[in-house]
Parts: C-alpha cells; sequence; structure tokens
C-alpha cells in the first residue's frame, strides 16, 4: 500500500485490494440471489489499489460492489487509483441510462476527491459502458480530464493497458448462456412470493393441476425463458413467449381428456381451452418483462411489443380466467 | 410486425462528422465503423437506443430517442402515470 498519507489532510484516499475476501464472495452471492438489491454499495470516493504513484492510471466505476469487486479483481499487479461515483448502488450500465453514472457525478467527484493533486496526468479511464451517462469532451472542458473509454469488461482491462487500444472484441456486449443463468435467481426472487400464494389458493379452489399450472408458467416465463432466449423461433420476444407458453399449455390441455374421459365434449374442451389461453399470454408477458434483462433490446422495439402484444395477451388471459371461474361453479 | 427491433429512432448525419471516432468507440454493438476519415452506419439495425453515440458526439450528427428498452420500466410508468424509471430509487 502506498504511503497515503503524504498528501494534505483533506484530501481523503480509501485502501482497496485486488483480492476479493470470502465475505465479498458471499455479498455477490447475495446480490445475484437479489437479497437487498440496492443494499450492495460502497462508499463513493477515491481509492487506491496497489502501490499508485502520481502517474498512476485512474479508473472511474460505480459504487455497487459488483461492479467495483469486478474492477478491483482485474487489477492484480497492476497500480492505480479508483475513482467510485455514487450511483446509488446501481451497476455501470444502468446507472449510465439512468444519468447518476453521469457527466455532473463525474466532475462533481474529481473535484470534491481534489484529483488534481494526487495524480499530475490528466486522464480517466472509463468502462465503456458508462458512456451513455457521459459526455467525454464535457467532462473534458470542466476538469481538465480527458475521458478514455476502456473494454466492457473489466478482465479485459490488464491486455487494454499495454496498448490503450481496444480491440473489437472488447468493445461489444456479449449475451452469453452464462450472462443468462445469473439472472434467473433474481428474475424468480421477483415473483415468486405472490406466485406461491396464487398456486396454495388455486390449489384450493381448482385442485392440484390448476396449482401446477400456475408454477409450470412462471417457471417457464422465468428460468426457460432466459435460457432458450437464442434459440426459441420468431424475433420478438412476445410471440417467443407465446410459443413456449404454448408448448407448456399442450400437456395441461391434453391431460383434460385423459382425467376426464367421462365428461362432456364442450366441458372438455373448455378446460383445456382456459390452460391455452392463460399459460400462454402469462409466458408471453413475463418474456415482454424480460426485455430489461438483456443487452440488446431497443427502447422503441420494446415500445412496439407492448402496443402489439399486451392487448392480445389480455384478449386471451381475460377470457380464460373466466372460462375458469366459470368452471368453478359447473362442475 | 414480424420484428419490433428492425429499426430504431437511430439517425446519422454523416456530412456533420468530424472523424472522432467517438461513436465507434462507446457502441457496445457495432453500428458505427471508421470508413477513411469518417464514421459510417454499417449496422443500424443492431442499435438498442443506449444513446452514448448521440451523448459522445461534440458535433452533434447522431441522434437517437434513447432510453432503458425495459418493458416493465414501461408498463410502470404508463399504469403510474410518470416518468419512465429502471432498476433502484430515483
Amino acid at each position: 500500500m502506498s504511503d497515503l498519507t503524504s498528501f494534505s489532510p483533506d484530501i481523503q484516499i480509501l485502501p482497496a485490494t485486488p483480492r476479493l475476501a470470502l465475505a465479498d464472495h458471499w455479498d455477490h452471492f447475495l446480490a445475484r440471489i437479489g437479497f437487498k438489491r440496492s443494499a450492495h454499495r460502497l462508499e463513493p470516493g477515491l481509492y487506491a489499489v496497489g502501490n499508485p504513484s502520481p502517474a498512476s492510471p485512474v479508473f472511474v466505476t460505480a459504487n455497487y460492489t459488483l461492479s467495483f469487486d469486478a474492477l478491483r479483481s482485474s487489477l492484480e499487479g497492476i497500480d492505480g487509483y479508483i475513482l467510485v461515483l455514487d450511483t446509488q448502488g446501481i451497476n455501470v450500465w444502468c446507472a449510465a441510462g439512468k444519468g447518476t453514472f453521469g457527466t455532473d457525478e463525474i466532475v462533481s467527484r474529481v473535484l470534491s476527491s481534489r484529483l488534481k493533486d494526487v495524480v499530475t496526468h490528466r486522464k480517466l479511464i472509463l468502462p465503456q459502458l458508462g458512456a451513455p451517462g457521459v459526455a467525454a469532451y464535457q467532462v473534458k472542458q470542466r476538469t481538465g480530464f480527458s475521458v478514455e473509454y476502456g473494454p466492457v469488461r473489466a478482465s479485459d482491462l490488464p491486455s487494454y493497458l499495454q496498448t490503450h487500444k481496444a480491440t473489437p472484441e472488447m468493445r461489444r456486449v456479449n449475451y452469453t448462456l452464462g450472462d443468462r443463468l445469473v439472472l434467473i435467481p433474481v428474475e424468480l426472487n421477483n415473483i415468486i412470493l405472490p406466485t406461491l400464494v396464487v398456486a396454495v389458493i388455486l390449489y384450493f379452489i381448482g385442485g392440484l393441476v390448476s396449482s401446477l399450472a400456475v408454477l409450470a408458467t412462471v417457471l417457464a416465463g422465468t428460468v426457460l425463458f432466459p435460457i432458450l432466449l437464442p434459440w426459441l423461433p420468431t424475433h420478438n420476444f412476445s410471440t417467443k413467449g407465446f410459443l413456449l407458453g404454448g408448448l407448456v399449455a399442450l400437456p395441461f390441455a391434453i391431460s383434460v381428456f385423459l382425467r376426464h374421459p367421462d365428461w362432456l365434449w364442450w366441458r372438455q374442451a373448455g378446460q383445456a381451452l382456459q390452460f391455452l389461453l392463460t399459460i400462454p399470454a402469462a409466458t408471453a408477458f413475463l418474456a415482454l418483462n424480460f426485455t430489461g434483462s438483456t443487452t440488446f433490446t431497443s427502447r422503441s422495439g420494446v415500445r412496439r411489443e407492448i402496443f402489439a402484444y399486451i392487448p392480445v395477451m389480455a384478449w386471451m388471459f381475460g377470457p380464460g380466467i373466466l372460462l375458469a371461474i366459470i368452471f368453478i361453479f359447473v362442475r | 410486425m414480424l420484428n419490433a427491433y428492425e429499426v430504431n429512432t437511430l439517425v446519422y448525419t454523416p456530412e456533420l462528422c468530424n472523424g472522432c471516432a467517438m461513436c465507434v468507440a462507446v457502441c457496445p454493438h457495432a453500428v458505427f465503423a471508421m470508413q477513411g476519415r469518417k464514421a459510417q452506419l454499417v449496422k443500424p439495425q443492431a442499435c438498442m437506443e443506449c444513446g452514448a453515440c448521440q451523448v459522445n458526439c461534440i458535433v452533434g450528427a447522431i441522434a437517437v430517442e434513447s432510453g432503458v428498452g425495459c418493458a416493465t420500466a414501461m408498463i410502470i410508468s404508463a399504469l403510474k402515470g410518470q416518468r419512465e424509471v429502471s432498476c433502484g430509487s430515483s
């Protein structure tokens, strides 16, 4: 650790290490399952990693522990400073979209940390995904520091720092199976409690099969959908959801005929129809809501989907529920 | 509407480009590429309207109605009649 006491007493530099402790991994686990989602934050300000000199690079990040830890753990053997912005515990990309990882916050943090008295150069290295919130030329005008957009992923920093040129691969956002898998616990966490309540209530009103249908729908929309996303046919999230939901609804619909061969045809068809209407509609709705967790959906595209498909979902789900209610009384 | 994401609000005016290549650096989907001394739209359909290129274009050659492509945020804002917000408070 550098001799941080050599600066004037009103310059505060906090220590940071590239090595993650057990407590950090535990914190990451809790963040990944969505436990106290906005509580995974650290003190904004200036940090020192390794043994930085006044010529050492300055990296900028968010005060979300997953962001900060991804950065510092990539700086093994690299001496530098980390300027942590107050993004209210939100990751770099989302905070940039909101503007909290933004020009104003960078300017005020550069000034309040008295960075000009800490380093002799005038350059900030930002994560590329901070760019939606930051006008690099304005930061330069207002602070004298020029902004250099580094790679998307902090793990590319060691090779990036050798040339300060990002390869096209370093500039691209991916959405791999692994990227999608880590989202599932949070997606589930958002919806699991109301799902269980509805499943229990439906168990007493409609029986085990209705209860299972609810669980199957939610699992399809929050677990299967993210996994299968690139392989589900069609481009729109809603239609992908309708197809997946239709597949899930099929066994429930068929089971009506198998379980109740003695029923009149209209009663069999009506019960089957209620699954074929509600399950695809609900799955499509969950699928559409997954757009916010992806790395590529545009706002205008999502808007077009909402206007085109929410009415279809409502016109399937509403009558489907109505059918279900009717069959409670005519059994 | 077979593909809601085929078109978007990205508009680029190459005559204004000063060749700084900032748009090429900040775009996470390689929508822009340098061709000679000017940036060119090479994959406009891949734009996710994050707004990074517009914000960092000093000559104002890029316009895009940026925002977070999140259905949940848009549906909640429509229901509550509020400005669109994404995850987290404020």
